[in-house]
C-alpha cells in the first residue's frame, strides 16, 4: 500500500495523473458472499447515519454509469471468462471510485460501498486467477478505512439463498464447469467463495460480524463500529484543523505585532531579547 | 508473458504499431494479401473491436466519460476477450494472427496519459508475446500532416483532449502523440520492436516486412525439419 497525496491510502499506485486532494470523508465497505442480508444492512446503516446528520453515498457493485449495461449484456451473454470478467468489474469499480467515490469523500460524505474490490478478489481467484494480478490490477482503489465483513458458512447460505432468490447461473459459477448438477455447482462455488473471503479477511483485516445472527444485532455490531471510527475521524479532523491553524495563528500574531510601529508593553521594558529573558532563567528553578 | 510454447505446430502472432498516421494498417493489410497469396491461413484483429465493450466503449467516448484508468482498462477487457476468442484459438490451429495493435499500443498511449508504467504492464500480462513486432516509426508532423489530409477531423481521445493539453484539436494531437511516440521510442528496445522508417516509400517498407516475415517462417519450418 502506498500513500498518496494528502495522505490518501491506495492498494498500489493509484491514480498518478490525479490530484485526489484531501479526502475529509470516510469509506466504509461491506463484504460478503451472494444473498447474506448487506443491502439490508447498508440501509439500515444509512438511515441511522442520515439521522444523525451525516451525508452518506451509496455506491454498488456493477452500477456505474459506464459500465453496468455492458456487464448486464455480457453476463447474459455466458461467453465471459476469468480475464474477462475480472476486467469488466475493474472498469466498473474504476468508474465509480473516480466519479462517485473520491468526489464524495472530498466533500466530506461518508460513501458505503455494497461490495468492493475484496469481491473482485474472491471471484477471480476461485476461477483461476492469479491472486497478486488481480490485486495489481486493482492497485488505484483506495483503502477503504473499515471493511465489514458478514460471515457465514455455506451450509446455513445456501437454503437461505435458495428460499429467497433461487439459482443464478453466476451465483452457481456455472461458468466454472463444476459439474452438471446446478445445486452441486451452487454449492461447492458458494463454499469456495466463503474460503476465499475468509483468507482475505485475516490479510486484508476485516472487521467479521457474524451473518447468521438477528438483523438488528448485526446492525447493533456495525453501528458500534462505525460510531468508533467516525469519532475516531472527527478527533483526526480537529487535529488536522488545530494544525492547519497554528501556523495563521502565529503569523496573525506576527502580522499584528508589525502593524503597530511601537507595541506599548514591551516599549517602556526594553528590547524583544530582554523580554524573552526571564522566561528562560525561570524554567531551571521550577524544576 | 507466456508463450503458447505446448504446441509443437502454432500459427505466427505478428504485429503492427506506431502513431495514428504512421501507415501501420496500410503496411498489414500490404502483408496479410502476400501471407494469403503465398497460400498460409492467415486472420486479421483490430484493437478495440471485440463487441464485449463496444457499446461501453462508445458511450464513454461520446459523452467524454473516461479517465485514463477506465480508458486503459476499457481496452483491456477488449483485449481479453479478443485474446480469448480471436487470437489464442487461431494460434492452437496453427493460423497466422495479423494483429493492427497490441499490448505496446498501451504501455505507448495509456503511460502518455499518465498511468502508472508498471500497473500497464503488469495489467497484460495475460497476454501471448508476438512472434514479431514491427514498429512504425515517423516524425510527429509527418503523421500530422497525414491525419490532416486524410481525415475530416481529428477524434477527441486520439488527439489527447481529455487531458487538456491545447483546446486546438490540431496542436492537442501533436503534442499528445509527441508523447505517445517518446514512449515507442522508450520501449523500443524492452520490447525488441523492429523498427521501420514510416517515411520511406510503401512498397519499399513492404519489402523490408515482408524479408523479415519470410525468415520467421523459414526459421520455423528449419526447426520443424531438425526435430522430424
Amino acid at each position: 500500500m502506498t500513500q498518496g497525496k494528502d495522505c490518501a491510502k491506495f492498494f498500489g499506485h493509484g491514480l498518478p495523473y490525479a490530484d485526489v486532494g484531501d479526502l475529509k470523508g470516510t469509506l466504509i465497505t461491506i463484504e460478503g458472499t451472494d444473498g447474506v442480508g448487506r443491502s439490508t444492512q447498508v440501509n439500515l446503516l444509512r438511515e441511522w447515519l442520515e439521522v444523525q446528520g451525516y451525508g452518506v453515498i451509496e455506491t454498488g457493485w456493477t452500477r456505474s454509469e459506464l459500465m453496468s449495461e455492458t456487464i448486464g449484456v455480457a453476463k447474459a451473454g455466458h461467453s465471459l471468462n476469468q480475464l474477462t470478467l475480472s476486467l469488466l468489474y475493474a472498469t466498473d469499480f474504476a468508474d465509480r471510485l473516480e466519479k462517485i467515490v473520491v468526489p464524495a469523500l472530498r466533500s466530506g460524505f461518508v460513501v458505503l460501498a455494497d461490495r468492493y474490490v475484496f469481491t473482485a478478489f474472491a471471484r477471480s481467484v476461485v476461477r483461476g486467477a492469479d491472486p497478486r494480478w488481480i490485486r495489481n490490477v486493482f492497485g488505484f482503489a483506495l483503502v477503504p478505512e473499515l471493511t465489514l465483513y458478514l460471515k457465514i458458512d455455506a451450509n446455513t447460505l445456501v437454503p437461505r439463498l435458495l428460499r429467497t432468490r433461487g439459482i443464478d447461473y453466476w451465483e452457481a459459477g456455472m461458468d466454472m464447469h463444476l459439474g452438471t448438477d446446478l445445486f452441486e455447482s451452487f454449492r461447492k462455488y458458494q463454499w469456495r467463495l466463503i474460503r476465499e473471503y475468509n483468507k482475505m479477511a485475516r490479510e486484508f483485516g476485516f472487521v467479521t460480524v457474524d451473518a447468521t445472527l438477528m438483523v438488528e444485532e448485526i446492525q447493533a455490531r456495525i453501528r458500534r463500529r462505525v460510531q468508533a471510527l467516525l469519532e475516531e475521524r472527527r478527533i483526526q479532523a480537529l487535529a488536522g484543523s488545530l494544525d492547519r491553524l497554528r501556523p495563521l495563528l502565529f503569523e496573525a500574531e506576527e502580522e499584528s505585532a508589525g502593524e503597530r510601529p511601537e507595541p506599548p508593553v514591551p516599549q517602556g521594558i526594553g528590547s524583544a531579547e530582554s523580554v524573552a529573558e526571564p522566561r528562560v532563567a525561570r524554567a531551571p528553578s521550577r524544576d | 508473458m507466456s508463450r503458447g510454447r505446448r504446441l509443437l505446430r502454432r500459427g505466427r502472432l505478428i504485429v503492427v504499431e506506431g502513431i495514428d498516421g504512421s501507415g501501420k494498417s496500410t503496411q498489414i493489410k500490404l502483408l496479410h494479401k502476400w501471407l494469403e497469396a503465398r497460400g498460409h491461413q492467415v486472420v486479421f484483429t483490430e484493437w478495440n473491436s471485440s463487441d464485449l465493450v463496444r457499446q461501453a466503449t462508445k458511450r464513454g467516448k461520446k459523452k467524454n466519460l473516461l479517465t485514463p484508468t477506465t480508458f486503459s482498462l476499457l481496452h483491456a477487457t477488449d483485449f481479453a476477450d479478443r485474446l480469448t476468442y480471436r487470437i489464442i484459438p487461431y494460434l492452437k490451429a496453427g493460423i497466422t494472427v495479423l494483429a493492427d495493435r497490441y499490448i505496446y499500443t498501451a504501455f505507448a498511449r495509456d503511460i502518455a496519459r499518465g498511468v502508472d508504467p508498471r500497473w500497464a504492464r503488469d495489467l497484460y500480462k495475460f497476454a501471448v508475446t508476438p512472434d514479431v513486432a514491427f514498429y512504425f516509426r515517423v516524425p510527429i508532423e509527418v503523421a500530422v500532416g497525414r491525419i490532416l489530409g486524410t481525415r475530416a477531423k481529428i477524434k477527441f481521445y486520439e488527439a489527447g483532449m481529455d487531458l487538456g493539453l491545447s483546446p486546438d484539436a490540431v496542436e492537442s494531437f501533436r503534442l499528445f502523440q509527441g508523447r505517445v511516440l517518446k514512449e515507442y521510442d522508450r520501449i523500443t528496445e524492452e520490447f525488441g520492436f523492429r523498427v521501420i522508417d514510416g517515411t520511406r516509400p510503401i512498397d519499399s517498407q513492404q519489402q523490408q516486412v515482408r524479408s523479415i516475415v519470410a525468415r520467421l517462417y523459414n526459421r520455423d519450418a528449419g526447426l520443424f525439419e531438425a526435430a522430424s
